[in-house]
């Protein structure tokens, strides 16, 4: 049973989301719980293809019994063990949460499509985790890409399709300048397997095809993962998506980008590559990553729309996770990894939340989330945990990752890149305040009298006006405390999921002693 | 030193947490509501008493409680220096509460659950601040304090008060992030762990040009100590309600800023390691600066709560400047003046929200002949204003002497004139007070009659101001206490 697990979390989400339409037609109820089993067993797949990790180090996988390099191998080390893990978690938090939010967002008959495709887009998500075959990778990319785009079109407003339209330009550019890359390196090669390609590249990395390569692939999966200024996909995008897929997509999607622009830094290109030769390669992603940093949280401050500064966020989170594998130091790599789960988590519950402000009110704004304090106040202290773990506060997730991060900057003898961290924070910390402010310290529209003095000498007790509290349906709401708590547990117990991105980021380094620290 | 395994100080933090939740779920019930903060702050004050024979023994009180990463604990140990401030934040709680339900329901005030909630949070992150075994234990509390008692500072949530207290925030926060912060990381780096060590961890650890740069991260990070020029905070937070300004921005916010400070100053560099590379002289002469200059400003304020702001962002000054001094007596005052200085300013404050309650006054030009009226709180006043210019027999006086003592074993003759100037610039702002109060006729039109604010509001002032008399009379407690600690860091 064990040994099938590899495949089992691909063929199940692939034939359950041929059969969800069709168990859609007897009831429609039933096309829910279908895409909810199947993502409940592909997290418990996940959890015990981890085990299996700390318990081996390495599984694999051969498709039809085919030796590599002919055949299709799947290959699950500590790094791709750890993203599946978040990437099928999120999927059936989504699951779960789909269902008042999918309701009330897309039209009746369209919902057993809507979870065929969903459980497509998750089948592609972890083909690219598991698979240890580079044109694999790229097979995979262009089905969540595809069914993302058919996700983003499903949203309620008619802008979602001009967003998904635009998502599917500048994404099938990304995916041809990869495969483009990848027909490089089989014609160098003839190989198409990674722990293979590693072997035949070994002494011409540095001949014109082969850099050129890592340059079409960095670039179309730079678009993938919204590196600035490759990004303008998906502001629009996360914005118009219905609510479960903008949470989902964001926790999701560009965090397995992330994981193949990893794989090929480090599994098919090594570090020697990356930071010797002429072309310096660490160095033109680190700039890459402080300007992406810097400015996602800049445009994030300009948005009025929440869903859009969520999104802008994302672009500056992308920016620390190249950060962190760009410093080429096993800390660096472990910032990375501890950020992909870190953001997974609280953008997600970020993004649920607004999900359940939209369902009780419609509304996107910033403006409009005056006085929810009282109106929702469990998904309100859900979004506060989120917010804090954006700013990076101690006890929270993310001030893990930014820790490593910084250590790593000044270990690598790359101070600079520390304020960059820190006015990032400032600037998270700028654009959070305000919905927090709205939340807590402003009231309602039309609630104007629940403030000031006045209020008997019992201040805010018996008979003060307010708003009556109307929080989320439980089915949105569970899943959002759980995901925000997670931000917290992970802040606290930070040494499990750290010890794991050790373990990968030394495989990930293998031999390899560093850059030289000058200082 | 006998070391302790104990979670006591775990619970000391804790029961405000637990208060908190109690205060929340029982917001409909005022009386039972003020009840859950009254046991609280009781138990509080009795766990902190509690731990004191074993530490005034000598014993330091340890205890883990998580370990983060590799290096990162959260962790408490309970010794002598941070009883002090545990003593006295937790004592001073007990009043606080009394007064602010006085206060509170005297003025009708909205969002007292929240009011009451954000309080006992602010005062669990003191304890833990006061008890913590290393930078990031501290730097965890420093920040749980700012977010807090954010709330506190936006109570009225007009937009005078939202913008104070995003100024509040935007300083307390920003210079924790961009300057503590970093330090944090640099001494992680260089002394490969974070924990306070009595001779300091840093020393012939980095080189020093890099114990400069960690030393100035941190002063300037440590924004609550109210240095300049990073102080404007302090007056914004007085848009808050009084007792917040009381409490909190006299004692437990600011006094977490400067008890950061000298335990970073002692416990992370040690003073062999700073008077080696000579920057505890920069450090007495940057504090001297913020001392003079915001004593002037103090002058020139009429609202009382400001006045009192910018009185209580020299007093800090006094703390950072007598640590800097590295000598044993000047230890011992800075170590002294955290408590000294908080019966002091939190009588003041008690006073001006009495004020306030009886007679709507928050101008000082408003208050002529005010002490007829108000004959139980002006003379609260009084002995506030005289522990701040430290005269006998009142506190301010103890730790005023060894001050000067401490700038004479230092031989810094320079210090000496800046104490007799800042002395007689605090006889200057708060004087003039007590003479209008007392012997000037009250305004046209006003009535010279009786008039105190509730029992409730007198009584914490009569209390906290014979405190201050208490601690002229009776410093051994605090004394020895800091004799501990100097005998160990010197």
């Amino acid at each position: 049973m064990n040994k099938e697990l590899p495949i089992l979390i691909i063929v199940v989400p692939l034939l359950a989301a041929v059969l969800t339409p069709l168990l859609g037609k007897l009831r429609r109820e039933l096309s829910w719980w279908a895409a909810l089993l199947t993502t409940s067993a592909c997290f418990v797949f996940s959890v015990l293809i981890l085990q299996d990790v700390l318990r081996e180090g390495k599984i694999t996988y051969w498709l039809g019994g085919w030796r590599p390099p002919l055949g299709i191998e799947y290959v699950i080390d500590y790094l791709n063990a750890f993203v599946l893990v978040i990437v099928a978690f999120m999927a059936f938090i989504g699951a779960v949460y789909a269902r008042s939010s999918v309701e009330q967002e897309i039209d009746g008959h369209r919902t057993p499509f809507f979870y065929a495709v969903y459980l497509l887009f998750i089948t592609g998500l972890m083909g690219i985790v598991v698979t240890g075959d580079i044109f694999n990778i790229y097979v995979f990319l262009e089905i969540t890409s595809i069914a993302g785009y058919a996700l983003i079109a499903m949203g309620r407003r008619r802008e979602a399709l001009v967003a998904s339209f635009n998502y599917l330009i500048v994404g099938t550019i990304g995916a041809t300048l990869f495969l483009l890359g990848i027909g490089y390196l089989y014609l160098v090669t003839g190989t198409l397997n990674i722990a293979d390609l590693a072997l035949r590249l070994e002494g011409i990395y540095h001949t014109r095809a082969v850099a050129t390569a890592f340059v079409l692939i960095t670039v179309g999966l730079g678009i993938k993962i919204a590196l600035f200024p490759m990004h303008a996909w998906l502001p629009n995008s996360y914005a118009f998506a219905p609510s479960v897929i903008s949470a989902v997509m964001a926790a999701t999607a560009t965090k397995v980008g992330a994981y193949a622009l990893i794989r090929i830094m480090f599994s098919v290109y090594n570090p020697e590559f990356l930071t010797a030769g002429a072309y310096n390669i660490n160095y033109i992603l680190l700039a890459f990553s402080g300007v992406a940093i810097l400015a996602g949280s800049i445009l994030a401050i300009a948005q009025k729309d929440i869903k859009k500064m969520l999104a802008y966020s994302s672009v500056g989170q992308v920016g620390y996770i190249v950060l962190g594998v760009s410093l080429m130091s096993l800390t660096g790599i472990v910032g990375s990894l501890m950020h992909i789960l870190n953001h997974a988590l609280m953008k997600g519950s970020l993004f649920l939340v607004v999900g359940a402000v939209v369902y009780r009110t419609g509304i996107t704004s910033i403006e409009g989330f005056k006085g929810m304090g009282k109106k929702m106040p469990v998904s309100m202290a859900a979004f506060t945990i989120g917010a804090l773990s954006m700013i990076g506060v101690p006890l929270t997730v993310g001030f893990v990752s930014k820790w490593y991060l910084a250590v790593a900057s000044i270990e690598t003898g790359m101070w600079f890149f520390v304020p960059v961290i820190l006015v990032s924070s400032l600037l998270t910390a700028v654009y959070f305040w305000r919905v927090i402010d709205n939340i807590y310290f402003k009231p309602a529209e039309g609630d104007e009298a629940g403030r000031g003095r006045g209020h008997g000498v019992y201040g805010d007790a018996p008979g003060a006006p307010g708003v009556k509290a109307a929080d989320a349906p439980p089915w949105m709401l569970a899943p959002t405390v759980a995901v925000a708590l997670l931000c917290l547990v992970f802040g606290v117990y930070a040494s499990f999921p750290v010890d794991v991105a050790e373990k990968a980021a030394g495989i990930l380094l293998g031999e390899w002693g560093g850059l030289h620290v000058n200082n | 030193m006998s070391i302790i395994e104990s979670a006591v100080p775990l619970y000391a933090v804790l029961v405000s947490l637990l208060a908190t939740v109690l205060i929340g779920l029982s917001g409909r019930y005022p009386n039972v509501r003020e009840t859950w903060t009254i046991s609280a702050a009781l138990v509080k004050f009795g766990l902190v008493v509690s731990m004191l024979p074993a530490v005034m023994k000598g014993g330091v009180i340890q205890y883990n409680a998580v370990s983060v990463l590799p290096g990162l604990n959260i962790a408490f140990r309970v010794d002598s220096l941070g009883i002090i401030l545990a003593l006295t934040a937790s004592f001073l709680w007990i009043i606080t509460s009394l007064y602010a339900i006085g206060y509170m329901r005297s003025l009708e005030e909205h969002a007292q659950t929240r009011f009451y909630m954000c309080f006992a949070v602010a005062l669990s992150a003191t304890m833990g601040a006061a008890f913590s075994a290393n930078v990031f234990t501290l730097f965890i509390f420093y920040e749980i304090i700012t977010v807090s008692t954010y709330a506190l500072v936006a109570h009225d949530e007009t937009p005078e008060a939202v913008s104070g207290a995003r100024r509040y925030l935007t300083y307390l926060l920003g210079t924790s992030i961009i300057f503590f912060l970093p330090a944090m990381v640099l001494t992680y780096i260089y002394a490969g762990t974070l924990d306070f060590h009595s001779q300091g961890i840093l020393a012939g650890k980095a080189p020093a040009v890099m114990v400069a740069i960690i030393l100035l991260l941190y002063i300037v990070g440590i924004a609550k100590a109210g240095m300049m020029p990073f102080h404007l905070w302090l007056p914004s937070a007085m848009v808050a309600p009084t007792p917040v300004s009381a409490l909190l921005h006299a004692v437990a916010v600011v006094k977490v800023g400067v008890f950061s400070v000298v335990r970073i100053v002692l416990y992370v560099f040690g003073v062999d390691l700073l008077a080696g590379v000579g920057l505890g002289v920069y450090l007495a002469y940057f504090a001297c600066l913020t001392i003079i200059v915001a004593s002037i400003m103090a002058l020139r304020q009429d609202n009382l709560k400001l006045r009192l702001a910018y009185s209580t962002v020299s007093q800090l000054s006094y703390v950072v400047l007598a640590v800097a001094l590295l000598t044993p007596s000047g230890i011992t005052s800075s170590i002294m003046h955290i408590t000294i200085h908080a019966f002091g300013k939190i009588t003041l404050f008690f006073v001006a929200g009495a004020i306030y309650v009886a007679t709507h006054k928050k101008y000082i030009s408003q208050l002529n002949g005010i002490g007829r009226q108000m004959p139980f709180t002006m003379s609260g006043f009084t002995v506030g204003a005289l522990s701040m210019i430290a005269v006998p027999p009142v506190g301010g006086f103890v730790s005023k002497w060894y001050l000067a003592m401490g700038a004479v074993e230092a031989h810094m003759l320079p210090v000496l004139i800046v104490i007799a100037a800042s002395t007689l610039l605090n006889a200057a702002y708060f004087l003039p007070i007590v003479y209008a109060a007392f012997f000037k006729e009250p305004l046209p039109g006003e009535s010279p009659g009786f008039q105190e604010a509730p029992a409730l509001v007198v009584a914490p002032l009569m209390l906290t101001a014979a405190g201050a008399l208490a601690l002229f009379f009776w410093p051994a407690l605090l004394l020895d206490l800091t004799r501990t600690v100097v005998s160990l860091v010197t």
